[in-house]
């Protein structure tokens, strides 16, 4: 009689727990040195639940088949000249800030994980961890074979990962994945698989895939259908290591406490980047920042903390404060992008009279009251052919590295926030309580940032005009400034007649 | 708090005021005229006169705005690193208590921005 088939969880256990062993010639502390020093004690690695039990024979089988589906919709856009059907040519400024922001980033996951697949001493954290290694590797693969099309037709899409380490605005994405990468392997799985992609990643990933589907941008969707699996797998791995900590040792709750509140702003400001990418980049936007934010982050987030509250964990530090910014982050964004749209690696473009009025409605208490006048000043000066960019740089947060643009909302929108701390003598700016605290608490951490101002002064970035700093970075001339006017929207024009600016729907 | 690493860790300070050939990092705010999105960063010697960070270094940005001309400098409320204070225009930025990465703010009363929109 044949051997009975094995269950599923019998067969996880044999396939991940056998692959472990208590080694005996070299000390278990030697082996995973990397697995103690942050002081999250773990008594049973046994206990660890990897809810999906995924096996490596089933996830080749399950990958190879999303991959082939994937390359057969990317083989038959490029085919049907896909390009064409996009909303507007002025939309792929959102994929060009994705492709050099969100890539690379995907990629940095890649490296964590890797590295916590090695490091981890339960073997099924370990796999669960090699998994998802592969996963990280696969979506930046992905992305940049889907968004290659995109490079035959259009600037700015030539070189994400040179100019990831080096263009002002994506030190904000790099420093952030680097922040994680640069701490040990139970902060980093904190940062990239609780705060990032458990409670926040639908902030990128939903807006970002329905935007794209709004758009004609059937590339994109693709490859966010062909993600979105692996996801909701990461999202469960996310939960698992907090519950996992907290469960195996009442000593863990304030360490993780204090990363998930860290975390969860380095994350948040991350995503300033793509509030503006919602608001204002995508020709047609599904839903607002503000209404992505309550039902994701309020809604969502807060019933997720509430089941949470069980094991003692708080909803993170100043979450208060990041959905009163919800109503001006990505405003305030767009602004600073507008002005120094002559040192992007995309086309900037003031919003239509149409999009100011889905603005408004969107945000009834801010659009009209603080950001309508000054697009509309722009306006006025574009016409009469007195705008100009921003003739010096901006001051940068010493933690998010973002240009310190955001405000008091809570008690005065128009007074920009500052903040500062005194390390070994030398003053450190930051433009908020939560990037504050994060630098006080591990100063000697951040006064090693890499601040893309601070650098060009320094005389680190290829010169002191910005054509020589543009150089370095790797843009052409032609990839940055206004979109009317440049090389993407006059192809655009030969392809759909005439039209003489941004679309709006 | 410090950080907390396995072994001894590598503390660089990447922003030395050495490291700036001679300059010093001072960041500058001009308070109600959010036009500008941020304080602005400049690379300027301790030893030029705060007359000169005015006239020169300030006018190069913000005389782009409509108020600009409007400023009473005799009226103009500053404040260094959090505190209010009253420069010296003939003495040095390190005279008057600019050190490297302070923050200056001013304040132009009356002048409210665009059409009062504090832009």
């Amino acid at each position: 009689m044949p051997a009975k088939k094995l269950n599923l969880r019998k067969r996880y256990e044999l396939l991940t727990r056998g692959m472990g062993w208590e080694t005996t010639h070299q000390d278990m502390d030697d082996v995973f040195p990397y697995d103690s020093f942050e002081g999250i004690k773990i008594t049973d690695w046994d206990k660890w639940e990897d809810p999906f039990r995924l096996t490596m024979d089933a996830y080749w089988k399950f990958q190879a088949e999303k991959e082939k589906k994937l390359y057969a919709v990317i083989d038959s856009f490029a085919q049907n000249n896909g390009q064409t059907n996009l909303s507007d040519a002025s939309y792929l400024s959102a994929i060009k800030l994705f492709i050099t922001g969100v890539t690379p980033l995907e990629y940095g996951a890649h490296r964590g994980f890797a590295h916590l697949g090695r490091h981890f001493r339960g073997d099924g954290a370990r796999i669960a961890c090699q998994m998802q290694a592969i996963d990280e590797l696969r979506h930046a693969q992905t992305q940049i074979h889907t968004i290659s099309h995109y490079n035959k037709h259009f600037n700015g899409l030539h070189d994400p990962f040179h100019q990831f380490d080096r263009v002002w605005y994506l030190s904000v994405p790099k420093s952030f994945v680097e922040d994680a990468m640069t701490a040990g392997p139970f902060e980093f799985i904190t940062s990239i698989s609780f705060a990032f992609e458990y409670v926040l990643t639908n902030m990128l990933f939903v807006p970002f895939m329905s935007g794209a589907a709004y758009n004609g941008d059937m590339a994109t969707v693709t490859f966010g259908f062909s993600a979105q699996s692996d996801e909701s797998r990461h999202m469960t791995l996310g939960l698992e290591i907090i519950k996992f900590m907290l469960e195996q040792h009442e000593d863990n709750l304030p360490i993780v406490q204090r990363w998930m509140d860290k975390h969860f702003w380095r994350a948040y400001r991350l995503l300033a980047l793509v509030s503006a990418m919602q608001d204002y980049m995508l020709t047609n936007s599904p839903l607002s920042w503000k209404e992505a934010w309550d039902v994701y982050f309020v809604e969502n987030g807060g019933a997720l903390f509430e089941d949470l509250s069980r094991y003692g964990l708080k909803m993170p530090k100043y979450h208060e404060l990041a959905t009163a910014e919800a109503e001006h982050l990505s405003h305030q964004v767009w602004s600073v992008f507008c002005l120094l749209g002559n040192a992007t690696g995309f086309h900037t473009f003031l919003p239509t009279e149409e999009k100011m009025d889905w603005l408004s409605e969107k945000y009834p208490n801010t659009f009209d009251k603080y950001y309508r006048p000054r697009f509309e000043h722009w306006a006025k000066q574009k016409e009469e052919g007195t705008f100009q960019y921003l003739a010096a740089l901006p001051q940068l947060c010493q933690v998010c590295q973002i240009p310190m643009i955001f405000t008091e909302v809570e008690t005065d929108p128009m007074q920009l926030s500052f903040r500062v701390s005194e390390y070994k003598g030398d003053k450190y700016n930051t433009c908020s309580d939560g990037c504050k605290d994060i630098f006080d608490h591990e100063p000697e951490k951040y006064a090693q940032a890499w601040l893309p101002v601070h650098q060009i002064f320094q005389g680190n970035s290829g010169g002191a005009t910005i054509p020589e700093v543009l150089e370095w970075y790797k843009f052409a001339p032609e990839d940055g400034g206004d979109y009317i006017g440049s090389q993407d929207h006059a192809r655009w024009q030969e392809w759909k007649g005439a039209d003489d600016k941004v679309k709006q729907a | 708090m410090a950080v907390i690493a396995k072994d001894g860790y590598v503390d660089i300070v990447r922003d030395k005021v050495e490291n700036f050939h001679g300059n010093q990092l001072v960041h500058v705010s001009w308070d109600d005229h959010l036009l500008f999105s941020a304080a602005q960063a400049f690379p300027l010697p301790p030893e030029m006169p705060f007359q000169a960070l005015v006239s020169e270094v300030m006018a190069s940005v913000f005389s782009y705005h409509e108020d600009y001309e409007k400023i009473d400098w005799a009226a103009v409320k500053w404040m260094l690193d959090g505190e209010n204070f009253t420069p010296e225009m003939d003495k040095s930025l390190k005279d008057n208590g600019v050190c490297h990465k302070s923050l200056i703010r001013f304040k132009t009363p009356g002048l409210m921005g665009i059409n009062g929109t504090r832009l």
